[in-house]
């Protein structure tokens, strides 16, 4: 299959694009779905070709429209919902949580709820407390339901075709931050499978496992330890529910010493099922006690002045890795300038939201 | 109305009542271990509503829904061996009272949280739209699911988009314990609600099961010809308590004189009255329907009470579908 630069955006663009070509059950709603500026990209288009019955705007009712996305997958529809922030989705929790991730089992298998929620990461330029919240870790509790976070285009769009052919309710957070970047994707329909994380880097003396844009810091201090001669692992997670211990579990065997990097909070965060994991069946294995690396116990500040001091990267998730390695770690690399402003995730970025 | 209409509503009324009485006696028994709402007294709700539904047509309803499931032609002893928490039970045991589904006859689930099934119903309704169908679907709910935001939310997009939904409530006066006047400001009716939200809106008495079945049968006979939604409000009472067996007026929450008065007014006993005044049943013909009502009950229970558990591998099979 032949493969192009494609952004993230424009990758789940076209993964949409392709399964609504192909299936004429799958349909598209959320708030702005129709608008000049399609979601960030992501749904540009997509009304020009299907139509205003298969890609629709819809009233500012996130719980009652939830609910109306699940009745009609119970007849036979495939909705992908969309909501610009997770914040906005949280008036949907009654359906998410309730209807949709219990419907298969309370009525003993004999429906089922293929829908897909697009939810979307806020971060950065003052997004501020009630539109950059993080809450995979609910979602992830919850029997019934699917959890995946992509940090590439390429799996965005092999996620997203395999979340929208998944027959069971699929939470798809994408993070805001990601929307720019750029990777080799094929033309065509191909599937990432759910279920899978994937090794993003080689390394033999550090496991970290991150979860979506983390997975690029993690990269990022992969290759600042790298300089000092350290190997880091580092591991993709994709999907966190159901989870893939087992890949994670093999690499912590091999090199003893794990991090996990997650993009919400540290207390009762994903990170904190990942190392309750390792600890349960590989705790001989580990050399030392793992650590998350997380947003502090805080709603997130809107100015920048607070809000640089409140998102870990990689110079923090390297400086974790050193600590267990029992290294001694760099703090002044901390209050080194950056050339990009810390609350935008590169300089085509120009705000507001 | 023809004899033959009437009858037939007269005996899914008396079926009904025959179930749900019986479920009260044997529920002392602490064999059916789930909360059970019982609709004794609602009857002609459910009966006049799914009168002039087909099959194929949709219902979905809430954790009062007995009457609905068995008006709509819901198999007895799958319901029965639900609350008995039996494999054999129309969810394996694993719903209960709360909820019943059965698919086969277009019965597409019950859940409890109030209001929740309203959404989803105007989503089926919306789903069969979208696949070209010319299928109705009817959605049971209390006079309490009015005060959720769901339910305003979903009638609001069934009126958007001209959805055949019929959005029946039953206005029993009370949720739980708390009566219609700390919930709602006196003098206004629950109908003007959905009539604000720009659907047509009738109110009809709950307990007179003709005029259930004729305001029904035009609203579903409206949404099916693609003219858009109606709901209907039915004021009617419930005898029992909320949740269990028991009559519970002794609690004081609503008085005897009340009760009293709305038993005068059996949905059943009024239709009964007329039928015999009119010679389309005659005391025989009663005797005989009850007594094989009460022989298909207790088969149904019988099955229940001798149908297996579901097996332990059960707890943790059909969380996700492969």
């Amino acid at each position: 299959m032949t493969t192009r630069e494609l952004s993230f955006s424009r990758a789940i663009n076209e993964a949409i694009d392709l399964c609504m070509a192909k299936d004429p059950a799958v349909y598209v709603m959320g708030l702005g779905v129709p608008d000049p500026k399609g979601v960030f990209g992501s749904t540009l288009g997509l009304q020009q070709k299907y139509g205003s019955t298969r890609v629709l705007d819809m009233p500012t009712s996130e719980n009652g429209m939830t609910g109306v996305a699940i009745g009609s997958a119970l007849v036979g529809m495939r909705p992908i919902m969309t909501h610009q922030r997770i914040d906005f989705a949280l008036l949907a929790v009654e359906q998410i949580v309730n209807q949709a991730a219990n419907w298969h089992y309370m009525f003993s298998g004999q429906m089922c709820v293929p829908l897909v929620i697009r939810m979307i990461i806020g971060r950065g330029w003052g997004q501020g407390p009630q539109h950059s919240q993080s809450l995979q870790a609910w979602f992830a509790h919850v029997p019934g339901l699917k959890v995946v976070m992509p940090s590439t285009p390429y799996d965005a769009k092999g996620l997203l075709i395999a979340s929208i052919e998944d027959n069971n309710p699929v939470i798809f957070m994408e993070h805001r931050w990601l929307y720019s970047i750029v990777d080799e994707v094929p033309e065509g329909v191909y599937h990432v499978p759910l279920g899978k994380a994937r090794i993003a880097r080689n390394g033999n003396d550090v496991t970290i496992a991150a979860t979506s844009y983390m997975t690029l810091e993690a990269l990022r201090a992969g290759e600042m330890l790298a300089a000092d001669g350290i190997g880091a692992e580092v591991i993709d997670i994709r999907t966190l529910r159901p989870l893939d211990d087992a890949l994670i579990l093999e690499s912590v065997r091999k090199t003893g010493h794990l991090i996990v990097a997650d993009t919400g909070w540290k207390t009762a965060g994903f990170g904190a099922e990942v190392v309750a994991r390792i600890a349960e069946e590989a705790l001989t294995d580990l050399k030392s006690p793992p650590r998350r690396v997380g947003l502090p116990d805080c709603p997130t500040p809107t100015t920048p002045a607070l809000s640089n001091h409140y998102y870990p990267r990689a110079i923090h998730i390297a400086n974790a890795a050193r600590r267990v390695l029992g290294l001694s770690v760099d703090e002044t690399a901390l209050h080194m300038a950056t050339s990009v402003p810390l609350d935008v995730p590169d300089l085509t970025f120009t705000g507001p939201f | 109305m023809e004899a033959e209409t009437l009858k037939g509503l007269y005996y899914e009324m008396l079926r009904i009542r025959t179930v749900e009485e019986r479920i009260a006696e044997l529920y002392p028994e602490q064999e059916i271990r789930c909360p059970t709402h019982l609709c004794v007294g609602q009857e002609a709700v459910s009966v006049g509503v799914c009168a002039s539904l087909s099959r194929d047509d949709y219902v979905l309803s809430n954790h009062r829904s007995h009457g609905h499931y068995l008006a709509k032609g819901g198999d007895l002893k799958a319901m029965m061996a639900e609350l008995y928490g039996k494999v054999t039970g129309c969810s394996k045991g694993k719903g209960g009272s709360m909820h019943l589904v059965d698919l086969p006859v277009g019965f597409l689930g019950a859940t409890p949280i109030v209001g929740s099934t309203i959404a989803i119903a105007v989503g089926t309704a919306f789903g069969s739209v979208m696949k070209g169908e010319q299928r109705v679907t009817v959605i049971f709910f209390g006079d309490g699911a009015t005060e959720e935001g769901v339910f305003h939310e979903s009638i609001n997009f069934a009126a958007l988009k001209k959805l055949p939904v019929v959005f029946v409530c039953e206005n029993n006066l009370y949720s739980v314990y708390s009566p219609l006047s700390v919930r709602q400001p006196e003098g206004r009716e629950v109908f003007w609600l959905a009539k604000g939200h720009g659907v047509e809106s009738y109110q009809g008495d709950g307990n007179d099961v003709v005029e259930v079945y004729r305001l029904a049968e035009q609203a579903i006979g409206k949404a099916r010809q693609g003219e858009g939604p109606t709901f209907l409000e039915f004021k009617t009472y419930r005898w029992r308590e909320h949740c269990g067996p028991y009559y519970d007026n002794d609690l004081g929450y609503r008085t005897e004189s009340e009760f009293q008065e709305w038993k005068e007014r059996c949905p059943i006993e009024r239709l009964q009255e007329r039928l015999l005044k009119e010679g389309v049943l005659c005391n025989q013909d009663i005797e005989d329907m009850m007594r094989s009502m009460e022989v298909e009950m207790e088969e149904a229970v019988a099955f229940a009470k001798e149908s297996p558990f579901p097996e332990e591998r059960l707890l943790l099979e059909e969380i996700c579908d492969s």
